[in-house]
């Protein structure tokens, strides 16, 4: 029997998430509710079958998030039996940061970037797994799977370690830390197909439905909580939509969509003519931001 | 746009991936094929093309046009200097396959990058600027490909447009890189005429070339055969992670590297040797009867033995066994040189041992593919090495298994990845050779011919006055009654030496050889004279490392100008009218002494006068 493209990619990322746990002090694994962090999971649960995956999920939450993202990660919690440690950025919710009252900008960095080194600092973690992919976005695609990160939680991205074959070099000094993407080489497709494969839960958000949105900038804004000011004479609209991709819900654009099933998805996906980080608000300041946003501890 | 998901996802599943890499000297246009690949495969998306489009006014070298090359180069410092800097991994597919291309870096200062891509590729596109030809970078890009075991090379002929899509440069650039690739393995060499910017050649075959009746680009891409891995190897499993997690289970995790197993199969654990049989094997989380290479697999066996992260579970037939000398073959990546005899970490796959470089034989020049005798290497300088490691580990030779044959170095200090090396072949003579401890050793010897043996070791350019000085020494050594010996360079070379050239290596050789000599002459008793040019500092230092206290090095020292006008055997002149090849001084370096222990200056000191303050030396400091 011969191995399918999937199959390859699953082992190569099981023997990824492997690695980590045999030479990791402190591993944590971020998990931020999406599709990608749901393919990492269900990945982490084969590699230490049939015993329990033996590092917590952690979930940089920036209050922010869609209400459905946050019932789906406390019942996957639940079911799978696992650690999860939600972290918030007291300090910004004290200013009362957020993306309406400062823009995305400050909150992203704050609520989720400096969230982010706060609890890698508080719980003294030297490896993070993240789910990016490197056909994301074009910094990424230029990220090593083990991504070395200095005391300072900063990416020197002129000055990668060369990483070869599949021999990972994990060697730190205390305090420098390495984030590692398990998914690096997978693509969107690959992701949505194994997901289909291996019938694996994912947010509801990611199927159409009938939802309350608002048009801002041709954007679709789901009208998630009463915190979404409305503008003057601006009324909810009812429509079918989904998200692609999830994050702060004033952050994320949806699309018009009827996919209600796995298949519709993928169907929908392959016609598509626009990337799936084009709903990210947070994207579209200039297309270095990712690439300084990394270097600056984002993950 | 398929209509049945289900199928359309079923053939996309039994796609097979191709992995492969674009290399080639700067601004020879790999970055813009690869922008001009995924345009052509429709994956670059309306939202990246609106932002290609603006970038590319803002920064791009095409007018108005898109220039492709910022599709790939992501890191702001790239996109400001127009040059790739680290390796980029892209992904696109056709109707018949799925491929990941590694953009790499052509400066000669990221070539480190560029062997990261080259690391996990089955192909290798070669870009050349039809207008340039080969370049170094070229070659030396050729070079790591093929010592990285990619077995098939496309050689792109690119920017066609601006030589009139003319056959002829390109038949001339084609039979140029055969001829100069013919030394090295590869299998298959296509080459294709094509224009990344224009399109030529890339999807269909171009009407500007109607000379060519090969495949476009992506034809060739899509039905290229290549080898996936060979499939007849022994069971082999690096063991990676052991799951204990609970007191009920105890599994061995990893990713099977050679070969496939059975339930019930007899087993074997290197180094330790213990066997056991296997009692069940997950391939990932599903029980299965038997694994094979490639899957990540956890595995129980029948016996409770000690098997820990590192050691090799493999079928009870292996022959491996573990090794702590070797010889490979490194490409160094760290910024501070390599040195022998400095500690390093060696990680291969995931065992791991400190160690040193024990022997850098000599490095290779890639660009012509000569050795060169060299005492250390610097930044993505390539070398063959004898490595010695503190414990022992299972290898194999790279040509026989990437995986068991690959290794990284790590540098102790900083941890940085500093060298990747291939595994040539295990040293095992150490194991098999001993040394015999002789009742009469070198001292009972030195006693009864009541003097301390020594070496005096000569060196200095061709016509500096060794052998004539050599020669005085001896024969006021010989009236103080010594025991003497001499060699000289020509005489040497005349018997025992008489296969070697004159080549760096064949110097090498040479002096390794007589260094030998002269430590049995030392072991004999007798003060040993040699007279040779040793124009490389690493073997004059290999001769002192062998000899121990008993040498004095004795710099012969005179300026070339000098040297040539005594020229006593006309070999200068031979040399300068080009007769001669190889001579040192002339297009062969000599690397002088830093700290003789006796430097003469044989343009200012009579021949007599140095073997007297040579004869002097020897009494003060060696007491003979």
């Amino acid at each position: 029997m011969s191995q399918t493209h999937l199959d390859i990619l699953e082992a190569d990322s099981i023997h990824i998430i492997r690695e980590v746990v045999a030479t990791a002090e402190n591993p944590v694994m971020l998990y931020s509710v999406g599709k990608d962090s749901a393919v990492m999971l269900h990945l982490a649960m084969k590699a230490f079958y049939p015993n329990k995956i033996p590092f917590p999920l952690m979930h940089v939450d920036t209050t922010w998030k869609f209400k459905e993202m946050v019932a789906f990660r406390d019942k996957t919690v639940s079911d799978l039996d696992l650690e999860l440690i939600v972290y918030i950025n007291e300090d910004g919710v004290e200013r009362g940061v957020g993306p309406f009252s400062h823009g995305s900008t400050i909150h992203t960095d704050v609520m989720k970037t400096q969230a982010l080194k706060q609890a890698l600092d508080k719980y003294t973690f030297d490896v993070a797994f993240g789910g990016a992919r490197r056909d994301e976005e074009k910094s990424r695609a230029k990220e090593r799977v083990f991504s070395f990160r200095t005391n300072k939680h900063q990416w020197n991205p002129k000055n990668q370690r060369p990483e070869l074959w599949n021999i990972y070099n994990a060697k730190k000094h205390k305090g420098e830390s390495i984030r590692v993407f398990p998914l690096s080489n997978w693509t969107e497709l690959d992701v949505w197909q194994y997901i289909y494969r291996e019938s694996i839960p994912i947010v509801p958000l990611y199927f159409s439905e009938k939802r309350p949105v608002v048009v801002r900038d041709g954007v679709l804004i789901l009208v998630d909580d009463d915190r979404l000011p409305l503008n003057d004479g601006e009324t909810p609209i009812i429509k079918d939509i989904r998200f692609r991709t999830l994050g702060c819900y004033p952050l994320t654009g949806a699309v018009e969509s009827n996919a209600k099933t796995l298949p519709d998805i993928i169907q929908e996906m392959l016609v598509s003519t626009t990337s799936e980080r084009e709903g990210r608000i947070i994207d579209f300041d200039n297309s270095e931001t990712m690439e300084k946003k990394k270097q600056g501890g984002y993950f | 746009m398929p209509v049945d998901v289900e199928e359309y996802l079923s053939s996309q599943e039994n796609k097979q991936q191709l992995r492969f890499i674009t290399c080639g000297s700067v601004d020879d246009g790999k970055s813009t094929l690869i922008g001009r690949l995924l345009y052509e495969s429709q994956l670059i998306f309306d939202n990246q093309l609106s932002e290609l489009k603006s970038i590319s006014k803002k920064v791009g070298t095409q007018g108005d046009d898109i220039d492709f090359s910022l599709l790939v180069d992501g890191l702001a410092a790239e996109i400001e200097q127009g040059i790739t800097i680290d390796v980029a991994y892209r992904f696109f597919s056709t109707d018949k396959r799925k491929f990941i291309v590694a953009d790499t870096p052509g400066h000669e200062q990221y070539t480190r990058n560029m062997a990261t891509g080259a690391s996990t590729a089955d192909l290798a596109i070669l870009l050349v600027d039809a207008r340039t030809g080969l370049l170094p970078q070229t070659c030396r890009h050729s070079y790591i490909v093929n010592m990285l075991g990619v077995k098939n090379i496309c050689l792109a002929i690119n920017k066609m447009d601006l030589v009139d899509y003319s056959q002829d440069i390109f038949e001339k650039i084609k039979a140029e890189f055969l001829e100069f690739s013919a030394d090295l393995n590869f299998e298959q060499i296509m080459s294709i005429p094509v224009s990344a910017l224009r399109g030529d050649n890339i999807i269909s075959r171009s009407t500007n070339t109607d000379w060519y009746e090969g495949e476009s680009l992506i034809q060739y891409l899509e039905n290229l055969k290549f080898e996936t891995e060979k499939e007849f190897q022994i069971f082999t499993l690096p063991v990676q992670w052991v799951n204990r997690l609970s007191h009920e289970f105890r599994g061995y995790c990893g990713l099977v590297a050679e070969g496939s197993i059975s339930e019930g199969d007899e087993i074997v654990i290197k180094p330790s040797n213990k066997q056991s049989k296997i009692k069940s094997i997950l391939v990932a989380e599903k029980y299965s009867s038997n694994c094979s290479m490639g899957q990540s697999v956890t595995i129980e066996l029948a016996d409770e033995i000690d098997v820990s992260r590192g050691d090799i579970i493999c079928h009870k037939d292996s022959l491996c066994s573990a090794v702590d000398h070797f010889q490979g073959k490194i490409l160094w990546m760290g910024e501070e040189k390599m040195v022998p005899g400095r500690p390093y970490i060696f990680r291969f796959g995931v065992a791991e041992s400190s160690g040193s470089v024990s022997k850098l034989r000599h490095k290779i020049n890639i660009n012509t593919f000569m050795n060169e005798p060299s005492s250390d290497l610097e930044l993505n300088e390539i070398g063959i090495v004898n490595i010695a490691l503190d414990k022992k580990i299972i290898v194999e030779p790279y040509i026989q298994s990437k995986r068991l044959g690959s290794f990284i170095v790590i540098d102790k200090m900083t941890n940085n990845t500093v060298g990747m090396g291939l595994v040539n072949f295990a040293l095992r003579r150490g194991e098999n050779l001993h040394w015999h401890n002789m009742d009469i050793n070198r001292n009972s010897r030195s006693i009864s011919k009541n003097q301390k043996p020594v070496v005096l070791w000569f060196t200095g350019l061709s016509g500096s006055g060794k052998s004539t000085i050599a020669n005085i020494v001896e024969k006021k050594l010989y009236n103080l009654g010594k025991h003497t010996m001499l060699l000289d360079g020509d005489n040497v070379r005349h018997g025992l030496n008489k296969d070697l050239g004159f080549t760096d290596v064949d110097r090498v050789e040479n002096i390794r050889r007589i260094a030998n000599v002269s430590k049995l002459m030392l072991d004999a008793g007798l003060i040993t004279i040699v007279s040779f040019i040793a124009p490389f500092k690493a073997e004059r230092e290999l001769a002192k490392d062998l000899m121990g206290d008993d040498i004095l090095e004795v710099f012969i020292d005179v300026p070339i100008k000098v040297a040539e006008l005594r020229d006593p055997k006309g070999l200068y002149k031979k040399a300068r009218s080009g007769a001669l090849k190889n001579f040192t001084g002339i297009d062969s370096a000599y690397e002088k002494p830093e700290k003789p222990d006796i430097h003469i200056e044989s343009d200012k000191t009579s021949a007599e006068d140095a073997a007297d303050i040579i004869i002097r030396k020897l009494i003060q400091k060696e007491g003979i």
